[in-house]
């Protein structure tokens, strides 16, 4: 029994965190707003030469062949700044669901996520919305009760504008030569499984958001006075930030389990999965609501770097499947005859 | 990462589920907060000594078997399982044990921890005092140091289990110039000393199950010093880290209440169901229980691998005395009319031991520290918030 994390990969945390910190800030973030894409296509090719784009791609088509448990730190440092950028969607889902599928296409594509050369989505019905479609070069999509493969000509896309406007999100139509690639019952697992895997993502992103909404509520309430005194020093400020952080910590050990059981591909994967999604992503709506109103008003504004990492909690919640989803698989669960629950349960 | 346990873990999971298949009483115990179930939890207490079961994680030097903290909770987990009784000596075994291991001269090892062990001695705690409550260095009772022996005079209140235990421990102001944390010592005191006088104090359920003790010109031998003179704060504080960390409340015993209440939940799930809000209590609770298991998993092994524990285990005494509460308030819910009836009531059918529980779980965010303080803690020491 060893829950803990190897030095090579808490070292990995911590270059990736200096390296995103620096690199997306607030303002890069602002800008981004400003352009067409609200894509960075020099930060893209910053995390493909640092190997993250590939990072679950096999190491025989240029990748780091790591596994999602290899990712989970650095995707709750993605959520830590709010990166616009997909990457844990390609790491987690686009790559993970090419290897499903395999054959030319994976050995196609593959090679060309890690190098940075090439972005793959996928879109799955669960989520109305397809993220990142207008940057794609391959778009992987739940069609009825068929998953097909997509270049950008053989789509038509239409925006959905998000709160969060780092998010772009997409409604499709497909035109003529998209290729089917599983149907009915060779569909169902793969749509399965990249939703698990999304649910991950989203899990883990939303620590991260829960963290740097804490730091931006500490730093806010130490510096803003009233009756005198910083407002962090009253209680009822304070309380408001220890119910997240308590909210939070009770959130990272089930998200890296989950993490765990999807690199092993265990079947009590999906159960897990749920637990953390519900976990980190209430970790996460209690941080934007308590961090609000911390900030008072300024934490209405469009000014005030809150709402950066506020609106991506929000969205985050109900994406790869809302809470209702999650809490009704967890429920099939624990309200199934003879389930094992209990001391004891949790590892057997 | 590898989440599966070693056989060495297995085989011990074994032996321990083993032994208590053969020795935990088929009759339920009395509670201990009578004279009689204080009696039967003593003699549970030597039974479980004999076996070497008291205190795994003490040194095998000692009568435990040096577990580490992972065969902690594999132990506290076949323990939950087994329904095996409550734990009277806990204070002495799990807080002042561990500080006299790190504190106490040879001499005071050796002469009380094997009583400790058995059930011979069992042990209060006096922290509280009327005036000293969260605000602990506010204590006003004395201790003066005259030839070989301190005499003691004041009081201390809510002490646990003090009306039938042998010993109990304290701080006491020990330089009566000093202020606050400064100039405390903590001592030893034996509960028959003459001069002393046990008020018990009956709590919800109308049971003695803490006292006030009143000190009047008390003799204590200056052997019953653990530390240094005037070191009492330090002492405490490290008592209180042990129980504010990970050995006070072992996920199993949540873990197997979140299994009662899904029980429960399904066994009444129609009448249950009138009110929507009581099947999602019912998953959070299993949610909360797992979520509390796989943290403590987490913090286990990093400690094992030499990490420490910091100002994040202040979060671990609200996360479960809150989903304590709320364990017990959702079954309540789901017990409807039946949930006030005692469990001998006529038409008390299936109410099991939740009522008990339920007024016990309004306790948790209050002992050991309110969770109020631990969020003051929490926002100055974790987060680093100005005072």
């Amino acid at each position: 029994m060893d829950f803990t994390f190897t030095e090579d990969q808490l070292l990995f945390q911590e270059s990736v965190r200096d390296f995103l910190v620096n690199e997306v800030t607030p303002e890069r973030i602002r800008a981004s707003w400003e352009t067409d894409s609200g894509r960075d296509p020099a930060l893209w090719r910053q995390l493909a030469e640092l190997g993250l784009t590939g990072i679950t791609v096999p190491e025989e088509c240029g990748g780091l062949g790591m596994s999602a448990l290899d990712f989970v730190l650095l995707a709750q440092e993605c959520g830590n700044v709010a990166l616009p950028e997909p990457l844990v969607h390609t790491v987690l889902v686009a790559v993970p669901m090419l290897q499903d599928i395999g054959g030319d296409l994976a050995a196609h594509w593959l090679p060309k996520i890690a190098a940075g050369d090439a972005r793959v989505v996928v879109g799955l019905a669960q989520n109305l919305v397809v993220e990142d479609a207008h940057i794609a070069d391959l778009l992987i999509l739940q069609h009825g009760d068929t998953l097909v493969a997509a270049t950008a000509d053989q789509v038509e896309l239409q925006l959905n504008e998000s709160i969060d406007p780092s998010r772009k999100l997409f409604t499709f139509a497909l035109k003529s030569g998209a290729t089917p690639l599983a149907t009915g019952a060779e569909a169902a697992p793969l749509v399965s499984s990249a939703l698990n895997h999304g649910a991950l993502g989203c899990a883990a992103q939303a620590l991260g958001l829960a963290q740097r909404m804490i730091d931006l509520s500490v730093q806010y309430t130490s510096e803003r006075q009233q009756f005198g005194k910083p407002i962090g020093s009253f209680q009822a400020v304070k309380h408001h930030m220890a119910n997240i952080a308590v909210r939070l910590e009770y959130a990272k050990a089930p998200t890296h389990r989950a993490a765990y059981a999807i690199s092993l591909q265990q079947d009590i994967a999906a159960h897990a999965v749920s637990h953390a999604k519900l976990a980190a992503c209430e970790a996460a709506n209690l941080a934007a609501k308590n961090s609000h109103q911390v900030h008072g008003a300024m934490g209405y504004t469009w000014e005030v770097d809150l709402h950066i990492y506020m609106k991506k909690a929000w969205a985050l919640a109900n994406t790869y499947g809302d809470a209702g989803f999650h809490k009704a698989r967890i429920a099939d669960h624990i309200f199934a005859t003879g389930a094992a629950l209990g001391a004891g349960a949790t590892f057997a | 990462m590898d989440l599966n346990f070693t056989e060495h873990q297995i085989a011990f999971r074994e032996e321990v589920r083993k032994w208590l298949a053969d020795n935990v009483p088929a009759q339920v115990l009395q509670t201990f907060d009578t004279a009689e179930g204080f009696k039967q939890h003593r003699e549970w207490e030597a039974t479980l000594n004999k076996g070497r079961w008291g205190m795994v994680t003490w040194p095998e030097a000692l009568g435990g078997r040096g577990c580490d903290l992972i065969e902690w909770l594999i132990f506290e987990e076949e323990y939950y399982k087994a329904r095996a009784p409550l734990r009277v000596n806990q204070n002495g075994i799990f807080l002042l044990g561990p500080t006299l291991m790190e504190y106490g001269t040879e001499e005071q090892k050796a002469r009380i921890l094997p009583k400790m062990a058995n059930g011979e001695e069992v042990w209060a705690q006096g922290w509280s005092e009327p005036n000293a409550g969260s605000d602990m260095a506010a204590i006003r009772s004395t201790a003066k140091l005259e030839g070989d022996k301190y005499i003691i005079n004041g009081q201390k209140t809510w002490s646990t289990r003090a009306v039938w235990a042998d010993w109990c421990f304290g701080m006491f102001r020990t330089d009566p110039e000093s202020q606050r944390h400064r100039g405390l010592t903590f001592i030893l005191v034996p509960l028959n000393s003459p001069g002393i006088t046990v008020r018990p104090i009956p709590q919800l359920d109308g049971l003695p199950g803490f006292a006030e003790i009143f000190f009047d010109n008390v003799e204590v031998a200056v052997e019953n010093r653990l530390g240094d003179e005037g070191a009492g704060w330090s002492v405490a504080m490290a008592t209180a880290g042990f129980e504010r960390g990970l050995m006070l409340r072992s996920p199993a015993r949540f873990q197997e209440t979140a299994r009662r209440l899904v029980e429960l939940y399904t066994k009444n799930r129609e009448s249950a169901d009138n009110d929507p809000a009581v099947k999602d209590a019912v998953l959070r609770a299993y949610l909360d229980a797992e979520s509390y298991c796989l943290t403590t998993y987490q913090t286990a092994c990093r400690l094992n691998k030499g990490g420490k524990i910091g100002a994040e285990s202040s979060t671990n005494k609200i996360f479960w005395s809150e989903l304590d509460q709320n364990m017990h308030a959702t079954a309540m819910s789901i017990l409807g009319a039946r949930a006030e009836l005692l469990h001998h009531a006529p038409a008390a059918q299936g109410v099991g031991t939740w009522l008990d529980g339920w007024l016990f779980s309004q306790s948790g965010p209050i002992y050991a520290g309110t969770n109020e303080v631990q969020r003051n803690i929490i926002a100055e020491r974790m987060l680093g918030m100005p005072r």
